[in-house]
Formats: structure tokens, sequence, C-alpha cells
């Protein structure tokens, strides 16, 4: 026999066992869910990385790639922040707390949050955006003093659209700037209309910085066109894309964004590796 | 049983070559029974060689010939006494390896709790009899993607392990193939456990060169009558493949477009794949994309047959009571707009999109992603589109507006 001798391999598709320990209402749509795991052994030793994600499993209805939106130090509670746009996210908001979701994971590439030690940081994030980036909050907070200047340029289309709103104050304490922004304002709403990039405007940081973004492809490409007008560096600028996601194993072949897998090589991007597809129309 | 009193004692090691008669292929079938073999061959059906469960060479096309070019796929019957003289048809080993369905979970709900399995069972030993130098790059290929990865597919390397391979070296190249040009055939070169190369025709004593290719192939071998093979047989079979080779190679000679003299024969396909990475990702917006696009149909039928293609989609399946569920994983394709779906919207709106998507992953990505070309040459792209639309035409028509 020709195949290669290797020893048999746990399947990849096994999911383990959770399930709903707390639901939060973050914004019209907008959920978080807490999620632990029923194994103890497994629970102990779970970690993840800012950015990486799950793949949730609904049994009977399908499986969605979710960010970890919770702090990577305690792992022994996920935070999956979820908006119902579809099959699974939709049944996903008819959960109970105590109802079981599995997953598998976690997957994918996360942010450089240890490179960025020492150094200032610039976070724009356009709606549910913000959830695969307050991980890196957590850990900036969990060890303050190892970076420099943050900002968090945030924006939404309505002020009830802006997640973790109850937060923010928390992060101002720790002395992380927190700049927010929508498309429509309501009555009670103060702050600037306009969109994320209009923010970076208000940011001054000592060069060489690091740019953190995750939003809508189209707030994205605006965010980062703003920075390299303002003189930052494609090197310096890291992103996280979103694609059709089946597997998260590198097998099923949607994911693809030119030569990379998101699941595999991303989701979060330098953007200097893939600038010359992020420009095509269609890929 | 009685045969296998003829087989030489002891088997053969690797890299042994025997002498095996034509109608010996039937003992060879029956040792790989013995052994819990199922054996699958090529066989005719509805117009087309396939391949399908066999017990014996009954159903083994005999003296057929296939004609195919883009679009065109014909078969014939000659009264010559050759075995494999008809080169690839749509099926490949993808067929077996990488199943068109298979579940990869399944969950029960014992008293209101979950309990999820993935599927367990040994597979069933495989022994492929008739396949070709480019299926057996085309495997390789597959095996990159799903045991050579961050992951591996647990099922695969199952079947994959269990798989015995018995090759043979084309006689024949049709219109269609261009492994010359892919550096994946015609001559066998990896991945087989018994490789044939089928001499003589009607006037002469029919038989098979059979070349050792691992341990197993050899252990096998020794349960069937076969002997040593001669000096003279092996340099004539060797002769009977370099041949070949070189009858391909001299396509190479001409331009990519040249017409044959006469403009009724198929176009012999050559692909000319000198920086043919950079060549596809420089030209993403080259208006050959919608030259292309006019013609196809989005149908997905070169994807279902080229050998190298992976794409998938799993499926939720679920009982009356939500009780019991499944998820199988399907063949999906680059040209369904559920490929690229999006909550936000379809990524790829159009076939301009999807067949640029389809022919750059296939030649200049899948070289990022695995360093290997996704493309074996087999031709079944070419031949099994409706329309015909040819890969090799295409690269042709954007490498000419480079020079
Ligand atoms: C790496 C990654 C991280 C993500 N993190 C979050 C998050 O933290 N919070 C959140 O609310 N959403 C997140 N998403 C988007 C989320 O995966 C989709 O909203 C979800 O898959 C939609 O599934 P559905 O069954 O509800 O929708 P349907 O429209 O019914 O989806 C059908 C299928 O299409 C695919 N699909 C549809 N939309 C998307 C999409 N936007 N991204 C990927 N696949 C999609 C899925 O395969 C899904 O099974 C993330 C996506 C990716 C790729
Ligand atoms: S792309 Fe066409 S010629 Fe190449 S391996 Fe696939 S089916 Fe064969
Ligand atoms: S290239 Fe041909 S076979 Fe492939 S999708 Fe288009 S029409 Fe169908």
């Amino acid at each position: 026999m020709t195949g290669s001798v290797m020893p048999p391999s746990q399947s990849p598709w096994n999911v383990h066992r959770a399930s709903v320990t707390a639901i939060h209402d973050e914004a019209p749509g907008v959920r978080t869910y807490n999620v632990t795991l029923a194994d103890k052994r497994l629970r102990n030793c779970y970690s993840f990385a800012p950015g990486q994600f799950n793949m949730l499993y609904v049994p009977g209805v399908g499986e969605a790639a979710i960010s970890i939106s919770s702090d990577p130090d305690k792992p022994q509670v996920l935070q999956h922040t979820v908006r119902a746009v579809g099959n699974v996210t939709n049944s996903l908001a008819q959960a109970q707390i105590g109802d079981e979701l599995p997953f598998r994971g976690p997957y994918g590439a996360a942010w450089p949050v240890e490179d960025c030690q020492g150094k200032d940081l610039v976070i724009a994030a356009g709606g549910i955006g913000l959830a695969p980036l307050r991980p890196v909050i957590h850990y900036i907070i969990n060890r303050r003093h190892a970076f420099g200047r943050v900002w968090v340029l945030y924006g939404s289309r309505t002020p009830s659209d802006l997640i973790y709103q109850d937060q923010f104050d928390g992060w101002r304490a720790h002395g992380i700037e927190v700049l927010t922004i929508v498309d429509r304002a309501d009555d009670n709403w103060k702050g600037p209309i306009g969109v994320v990039p209009d923010l970076l405007r208000q940011v001054t940081v000592s060069q060489p910085a690091t740019l953190f973004t995750c939003g809508p492809e189209i707030m994205m490409r605006f965010v980062i066109l703003g920075a390299l007008n303002m003189g930052w560096q494609e090197h310096q600028v890291f992103l996280s894309l979103e694609r059709n996601m089946n597997c998260a194993l590198g097998f099923c072949g949607h994911c693809q964004f030119g030569p990379e897998f998101i699941c595999k090589s991303g989701p979060v991007f330098n953007y200097r590796r893939i600038e010359p597809y992020l420009r095509l129309e269609d890929l | 049983m009685a045969k296998v009193d003829n087989a030489r004692s002891g088997g053969y090691a690797q890299g042994e070559k025997a002498w095996m008669a034509k109608n010996a292929l039937d003992d060879l079938i029956q040792a790989l029974r013995r052994r819990g073999y199922r054996t699958v061959l090529p066989r005719v059906s509805e117009g087309a060689i396939v391949y399908a469960d066999a017990k014996n060479t009954d159903n083994l096309p005999i003296g057929v010939l296939d004609a195919q070019d883009g679009g065109t796929y014909r078969l014939s019957q000659t009264d010559e006494d050759t075995y494999f003289d008809y080169v690839v048809g749509p099926h490949s080993l993808k067929n077996y390896m990488f199943l068109p369905r298979e579940p990869v979970l399944s969950g029960k709900r014992v008293d209101g709790k979950w309990h999820f399995s993935t599927p367990q069972d040994p597979p069933e030993p495989l022994a492929v009899i008739g396949v070709r130098s480019c299926d057996l790059h085309a495997l390789a290929i597959q095996d990159k993607v799903f045991l050579q990865g961050e992951y591996v597919d647990a099922a695969y390397q199952a079947r994959r392990a269990a798989l015995f391979l018995v090759a043979v070296n084309c006689r024949r190249a049709l219109a269609t193939c261009f492994c010359h040009s892919m550096g994946t055939g015609p001559a066998l070169d990896q991945g087989y456990d018994l490789a044939l190369t089928e001499l003589g025709g009607n006037e002469e004593e029919g038989g098979f060169v059979v070349a050792v290719g691992t341990d197993s192939g050899g252990d096998v071998l020794s349960e069937v009558p076969t002997r040593e093979a001669t000096k003279a047989e092996i340099s004539k079979a060797q002769e009977q493949v370099r041949q070949l080779a070189q009858e391909l190679e001299q396509r190479d000679c001409g331009p990519a477009d040249a017409a044959p003299s006469a403009s009724d024969l198929p176009r012999q396909r050559q692909l000319d794949t000198g920086g043919i990475r950079d060549l596809l990702l420089n030209n993403l917006e080259h208006t050959q994309w919608e030259d292309v696009a006019e013609r196809c149909l989005a149908c997905a039928n070169c994807t279902l047959v080229c050998p190298t293609c992976f794409c998938s989609s799993v499926e939720e399946i679920s009982d009356l009571t939500g009780e019991e569920v499944r998820r199988e994983r399907v063949w999906s394709s680059c040209f369904t707009a559920e490929h690229s779906y999006m909550n936000s919207g379809v990524v790829r709106q159009n076939t301009k999109a999807r067949y640029r998507q389809w022919l750059v992953h296939k030649l200049a990505t899948w070289i990022d992603q695995f360093d290997v070309s996704g493309c074996v040459g087999c031709g079944r792209c070419i031949t099994w589109c409706p329309v015909g639309i040819d890969l090799t035409e295409e690269v042709a028509a954007i490498r000419g507006d480079q020079s």
C-alpha cells in the first residue's frame, strides 16, 4: 500500500461538549454568550490567543465561525459575541442559559499582541468587528505597563448598535482612549457623526506604532487608506478578514482569498501580505 | 487457489519486474480479493469508461478506445486484445479517497444530553486497477491537502492507508492529455504498488511487464502466476513508454495555437507552465476572464471531474424529532454562489470571478498553498466541459498578450 505510514489521527470534526452559562444583550440582535466546556480537564487546558475563533455548533442547524471575545488570560469561560444574521446565528439567539453549545476550536492566526509591546497601538473597529478585538483590550489591561498609548476607535450605524458600551469607562480607567462615532445619531447622541476613518485624525502616536482593524471590509479599506495617508507603513497594519467558512481546517476551500486560506493563515493578516488581493473586486 | 502453485516462490521485492500473462490479471484480482480488498476496475457505463466494483475482468473494456476533445468523448470498439488502451474517464481516485459524500459527525440526544461521535469504522481495503500516472500525481496532491496540513483528515487517512494501486503505463495519449507539460506523466514514476506495462497486441503473445513498487505489491504478486521478466521484455516495455513520452514532448515544439495541418484533427494540448503563477496573478484583471465568462455555463462539471479539486460543504441532517443529527461533507464547487456566500453578500458575484478563482487557484495560488500545481494535465475538465472550454487555451490567450 502506498499510503504514508502515520498513526491514525483523531477526527478534526469532533466537537467539545459545552453549554451556555450566561447571556448578555449587547445591542439589538447582538448577544454575548458565555460558554463553558463540560469536560473539566479540557476546561483547564483550553487556551486561545486574541483574534482566534471557534466553530460554534447548534445541533440540527449547523456551525458558525465566531471569534472569542473574552479575556485570553481567563480561558475557563469563553465569551462569544454574536450578531443574528442567518440560520445558525438566529437559532443561537433562541438559546437559554443551560443549553448545550458544543464547539470546536480555537482556530486561526492571532493579533500579534506581543510584538506591539512597548509601542502605541490603535484599534479601529466597526460594528460586530469589535468582538475579535476585545481580547486584545483585555490582554493590554492585564499588562497595561507593557504597552504605550492605546486608542480604541469604534463606530457603528446607530448609537444603540455600539457593543460593549457598558465597558468603555472601565477601559478608559486603564488609560485606553475610547472614541466612538455613528452613521446616524439619535436624540441622545452627543458624539461625532461619521465613519471610523474620521476618528483617525484625532490620534497622535509615536511611530512605529501598530494598527489593528476589524469590521466591514469597506470600513477597513478606508481606515487603512487614512493611516497610510498619515504616514503609517503597510507592515504596521493588521486586519481580520471574513469569508464563507465551512470547516476552519483548511479542507473546504471556501475561505480562499488569493493564495491564502483565511482559516489557516488568517483571519488576522498583516496588511502588506494581502494588499495585492484586497484591491481586487470579487476575488 | 490452484494457480498459486505456478507463482514464483518467495515473492518479488520492490523494484523487481515480472512477466504476467494477460489472463493472469484475473488471478491478480483474486489474490487481492483473498486478502480482503474490494476491487475496482474500469468498465463502460453510459458511454464512458468509469471505475466500478468488479470481481473479475469480465467487464474490462478490452479493445475499447476513447477519443476526447473539448466537450466530446467517444468510445469505439476494436477487435484488438488491448486491456488498457483507453485513457482517463470522468472518474478518478478522488471518487474513492475524497468521497462525494461522507458523514463527518453524528449526534444523538439521550435524556436531554447530546452525545457526538465521528465515524470510526475502519474502511474496507480497496484495490484500484488501471490508474494512470496523472491520477497518481493527483492523489499525491490531494494527500497534501488532507494529510500534510495543520489538520489531518482522519477518514481520508484511513482510506488512503488501505489503498492498493495497480497502475498502468499509458500507450496512447489523447488530444486532451498534457501530463508532459505538468511533469506528471505519461510514464509512471511514483505512487503505485504494482505498475503494468502492456505489451503485444493480437499478433504476438500479449502480457504485462509488472514493476513492483512496494513490498505489499510484491507480496500480492507472489500469489499470481508470473515469472521474472526477461531483459528483452523489460527493454521493450521501457521503449514503449519512452516513445509515448517523446510523442508528447514533440507537441511542445510548435506554438500553443499552431493548428495541425489537417484541421479536423483535435488540437494536441500542451501548456507552457513557464512563470505561470506570476503570469496569472499579474493578469487578474485581464479581459480574457470576461471572454471566458461569456462561454462558461458555471455548471461545475470541470470541478467535479478534476482529480485534484477538493472543495466541499457540510450539510446538516436532522431526523424529525431533532434528537438525532448527522453532518455530511459533500463535494462543492467554486462555480456556485453558495461557495462564497456571506450574510453581507456573495463575494464572487459572477461567472467571471468564479472561473478566475478556479483557474488561478488551479494553476497559480495552488503553488503558494501546496508547493505544487493543482493541475496534472489529465484533460478531464476539457472533455467534460459542455461548451469545450479549454484551460490551456485560456492560459495561452493571456500569455499571448504578454509578448
Ligand atoms: C473568522 C471569523 C470570525 C467571525 N467572528 C464573528 C463574531 O465574533 N461574531 C459574529 O456575529 N459573527 C462572526 N463571524 C461571522 C459569522 O461566522 C457569520 O455571521 C455566520 O457564519 C453566519 O451563519 P448563519 O448560519 O447564521 O447565516 P447563514 O446566512 O444562514 O449562513 C449560511 C452559511 O454561510 C456561511 N456564512 C454566512 N455568512 C458568513 C460570514 N459573515 N462569515 C463566514 N461565513 C459566513 C457560513 O458557512 C454559514 O454556515 C465571523 C466569521 C469569520 C470567518
Ligand atoms: S484542471 Fe483539468 S486537466 Fe488539470 S487536473 Fe484538473 S481536470 Fe485535469
Ligand atoms: S468551464 Fe465548462 S465545465 Fe467548468 S463550469 Fe464553465 S461550462 Fe462548466
